[in-house]
């Protein structure tokens, strides 16, 4: 077979991309849909115009980027079966269910929801109203638990038999599946990493405005906001993350050694996390490091003397279970992707501190860096947000479900390389043609600044919104 | 019957579901170069299906998943055999999803002049491809004893499966122009009836001419059962756009729609996708369904959610009920 036109591999990139694309838009949806709702409902409760005028500027954006959620959504039910039917097969009966509730559970939900709270201003009452925001911001939540029990199913199998006679894992306990340790800790930690990417975008756009001196009375609370999610939702993301590290270690103990680079087992004070790293590019040896003894040991096992086991010691066991091969994935994929995504984030997160320190009592500080700063930090989360996935799925490797199915057989049979490039070429070029008007029409709805709501009525003293048309 | 029969049909009715609701999507769709003469029509156009075109096309997801999650294999052939089929559908469906939502972002008519264009072809592929597909599901196509779709693109375009995307594209257009005779007032209402009788005629004829031929090559009883329910609907829809009875129009389209859906799931029953090179290598309700197990799961959550969501659907499209005019649109104009 040609390699250029090895179905495998396009098909790997073809999910990688589709997928990272994907989730560009995810966690801004889940956090501006709760962020648009918190809004909504300051102005229920207070009937400031200034809130009102924050809901229809949040509001707009998150239906710009939510189109884009929605749409390249429908390519990724489709894709498992389109590349990987081998995969189907073997998984349907478990991986299919999440799925399928997901479906009827949160996905009807939304996008009912979401149309009557966009059609809805005028035609439903204002309770009623806010009610369908949240509902939508709720089932963006519901649909993030189901599909990352799916995939936690890959990352730890549980709750299911194997059936030798028809090739494949089948279900006997959803509960099993619904309550994996891997979901219970990569849901909060997501969703909360999720808040983060959406407030990332908050700050920088209400930044934006500050730093003109304009719209003060509604950008200076939308920082505020901003930077103060930021914050929050950055504790719970390191908390949530710590939890995580300790069900992989658990669970995949290869990711653990993958992500520190550690080749032969380590126990207590050499069991030391690297920040900084210098060495040859496939992280085999190290040049310069700056290291902190027993963070490894404490962030594995939560002792100071616990052990980690080495990228050698497990391949030898993994060989002896599983037969020749090799079992660890890409090294320095793992290891950068496992330091972007902490260091990404964890400088938004300070950034976002200092934000609060600079702009304390109402303060608008002059500096223009300061300003620059807090309007480029947008991409910090969310770049942390897609190498954390490029971490957890590429550490996985050489399995696409842990110990159960190895990538490689998992590929669509019949499909032939050029036809997995073809698409390659085309949802590729469909995204990244989407990507450039998606940020364009982004950019425009954030300069164009929150929208003039109207004055509230003269009698009643009540703010009657304008109903929204496409 | 047992579960994995039960989903068979569940399936179908999710299918159902799609081509009913996204159907009139799609035929709003397309007719946007026909029933509109300048923006405010194409706005109000767009409107009348804006509030739930999201949600009828949620349909297709479930379908999808729905099937992932009952008939793995099924699932399996399907999307890897018809790849390049559903990579169109994918791509129409991603530019139409984003034109709703970006059209009127911008006031320049180059702008919109696009968006027109991605809205129009993006409802036309899938309204045309859906039909080709689901006839070839009926018609059987070659698989190997893996289950495996060994034919190419060119394989499905045969022309008992072209003629099936012709009757999608016919019904769904026709469906959509009465939906806008339904949800519009005004000149626009009258041009969509006009429309709507004289594409009628030709959707009865090609409608006919699939549903007999389905019916000589792989008819049951319950498969002529069903075609005449939507034969007898479809005259009945045109009769009634012809006397501006439009509720009762829209209602017999999707009944057509509907029983024409059934009637090919129960052409094909109780296989799930023939094999036309060798019956021994046909995926089965019974070989390609899940476990019991499974299925018991997924019924107990379709038994709970199913009524709830068509409750909740119900009732937006009873918020939305009101006719989309000019001056509605207008009131608004940004
Ligand atoms: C803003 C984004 C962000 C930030 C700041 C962090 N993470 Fe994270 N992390 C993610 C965003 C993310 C994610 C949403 O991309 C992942 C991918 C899979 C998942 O469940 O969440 C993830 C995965 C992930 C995994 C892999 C789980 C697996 O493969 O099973 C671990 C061990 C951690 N994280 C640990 C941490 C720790 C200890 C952090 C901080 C000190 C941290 N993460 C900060
Ligand atoms: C939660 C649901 C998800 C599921 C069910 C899932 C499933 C899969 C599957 C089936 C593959 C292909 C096989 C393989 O290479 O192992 C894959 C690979 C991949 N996924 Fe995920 N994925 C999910 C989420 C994500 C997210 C959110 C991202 C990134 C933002 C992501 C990034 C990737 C990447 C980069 C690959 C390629 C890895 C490689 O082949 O080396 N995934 N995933
Ligand atoms: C690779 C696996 C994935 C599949 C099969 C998948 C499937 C889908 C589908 C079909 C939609 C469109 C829904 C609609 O029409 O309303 C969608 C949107 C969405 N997906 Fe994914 N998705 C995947 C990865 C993820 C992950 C990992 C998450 C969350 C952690 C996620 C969360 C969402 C959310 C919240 C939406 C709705 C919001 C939006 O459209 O932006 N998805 N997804």
């Amino acid at each position: 077979m040609n390699d250029l036109l090895d179905p495998l591999l396009l098909a790997r990139w073809q999910f990688g991309i589709t997928t990272v694309y994907h989730f560009l838009f995810v966690p801004i949806t889940i956090g501006l849909a709760t962020a648009t709702a918190v809004f909504q409902t300051a102005w229920y409760r207070t009937g400031k115009t200034e809130y009102l005028r924050i809901t229809r500027f949040l509001g707009n954006i998150f239906l710009i980027n939510f189109a884009m959620g929605v749409v390249t959504g429908i390519v990724q039910e489709f894709q498992f079966g389109m590349n990987w039917s081998e995969y189907s097969r073997f998984v349907g009966d478990v991986f299919g269910a999440p799925l399928a509730l997901e479906g009827l559970l949160a996905f009807f939900f939304e996008a009912t929801f979401i149309g009557l709270w966009i059609f809805g201003w005028d035609k439903l009452p204002r309770g009623l109203h806010l009610a369908t925001i949240w509902a939508t911001a709720a089932g963006t939540v519901i649909s993030a638990y189901f599909i990352l029990a799916a995939n936690a199913f890959m990352q730890n199998p549980v709750g299911y038999e194997m059936n030798a006679e028809k090739g494949r894992a089948e279900l006997v306990d959803i509960w099993a599946v619904l309550s994996n340790r891997v979901v219970l800790a990569a849901f909060p930690h997501t969703i909360a990493a999720s808040f983060m990417v959406a407030a990332g975008l908050i700050i920088s756009a209400a930044a934006w405005h500050l730093s003109r001196n304009q719209h003060l009375d509604t950008m200076r609370p939308l920082l505020k906001f901003g930077l103060w999610t930021m914050v929050g939702a950055g504790i719970l993301t390191t908390f949530f993350g710590d939890q995580l590290s300790l069900a992989m270690v658990a669970t995949q103990p290869m990711k653990m050694a993958a992500a520190e680079a550690t080749y032969d087992t380590v126990c207590g004070a050499d069991a030391s996390f690297s920040l900084f790293t210098l060495g040859t590019p496939d992280g085999s040896s190290e040049l310069f490091s700056i290291r902190v003894p027993y963070l490894l040991s404490l962030l594995s096992t939560h002792s100071f003397d616990g052990c980690v086991e080495g990228i050698n010691d497990l391949q030898a066991q993994y060989t002896e279970l599983y037969g020749p091969g090799d079992y660890s994935p890409i090294i320095w994929v793992t290891y950068w992707a496992f330091r972007w995504m902490i260091g990404l984030g964890l400088l938004h997160v300070i950034i976002a501190v200092v934000g609060l320190w600079v702009t304390r009592k109402g303060r608008l500080p002059k500096q223009r860096w300061i300003w620059k700063v807090a309007i480029w930090s947008f991409p910090l989360s969310i770049a942390a947000m897609s190498v954390g996935w490029i971490f957890t799925e590429m550490g996985r490797q050489p399995w696409i479900v842990f110990s159960l199915l190895p990538t490689a057989s998992a590929v669509s049979p019949n499909v032939t390389g050029l036809e997995v490039l073809i698409s390659l070429v085309v949802f590729t070029l469909a995204y990244g043609a989407l990507a450039v008007v998606e940020v364009r029409l982004i950019l425009r709805a954030i300069h164009k600044g929150p929208p003039d709501v109207g004055e509230p009525h003269p009698e009643t003293g009540k703010l009657e919104p304008a109903s929204t048309v496409y | 019957m047992d579960l994995a029969t039960l989903w068979f049909w569940i399936v179908a009715f999710l299918f159902v579901g799609y081509f009913v609701l996204d159907g009139f999507d799609f035929g709003i769709g397309m007719s946007l170069p026909f029933l509109a003469k300048d923006d405010t029509d194409r706005r109000v156009l767009i409107n009348t299906i804006g509030p739930v075109w999201d949600l009828n096309e949620t349909w297709v997801i479930v379908a999808g998943a729905s099937l992932f999650a009952a008939f793995p294999e099924w699932y399996a052939t399907l999307f890897s055999g018809f790849y390049l089929a559903l990579l169109l559908i994918l791509v129409a469906l991603i530019a139409r999803g984003v034109s709703f939502e970006y059209r009127h972002q911008r006031p320049e008519s180059k702008w919109k002049a696009w968006f027109d264009g991605m809205i129009i072809v993006g409802s036309a592929v899938p309204a045309l491809l859906w039909g080709v597909a689901f006839a070839n599901i009926v018609q059987g196509v070659p698989l190997d004893e893996g289950h495996n779709y060994i034919g190419t693109l060119f394989d499905l375009l045969n022309p008992y499966a072209l003629l099936g995307g012709l009757t999608t594209l016919l019904l769904f257009f026709t469906h959509g122009v009465i939906f806008a005779a339904l949800k519009t007032d005004g000149e626009i209402r009258e041009r969509a009836r006009h429309l709507a009788a004289r594409v009628g005629v030709l959707t009865i004829v090609v409608a006919a001419a699939f549903l007999v031929w389905t019916g000589f090559a792989h008819g049951t009883f319950w498969f002529w059962v069903l075609a005449a329910v939507a034969a007898l609907a479809l005259i009945g829809a045109w009769l009634a756009n012809g006397r501006a009875a439009e509720r009762t129009a829209f209602t017999l389209m999707a009944i057509t729609i509907a029983a024409a859906v059934f009637g090919l799931f129960a052409a094909l029953f109780p296989d799930v996708m023939s094999a036309s090179n060798d019956p021994a290598n046909s995926l089965t309700i019974a070989n390609a369904s899940s476990t019991p197990y499974t299925l018991t799961v997924m019924s107990w959550t379709a038994l709970i959610f199913l009524p709830l969501i068509l409750a909740y659907q119900g009732w937006t499209y009873w918020v939305f009920r009101k006719r989309i005019t000019r001056q509605t649109i207008e009131a608004v104009a940004h």
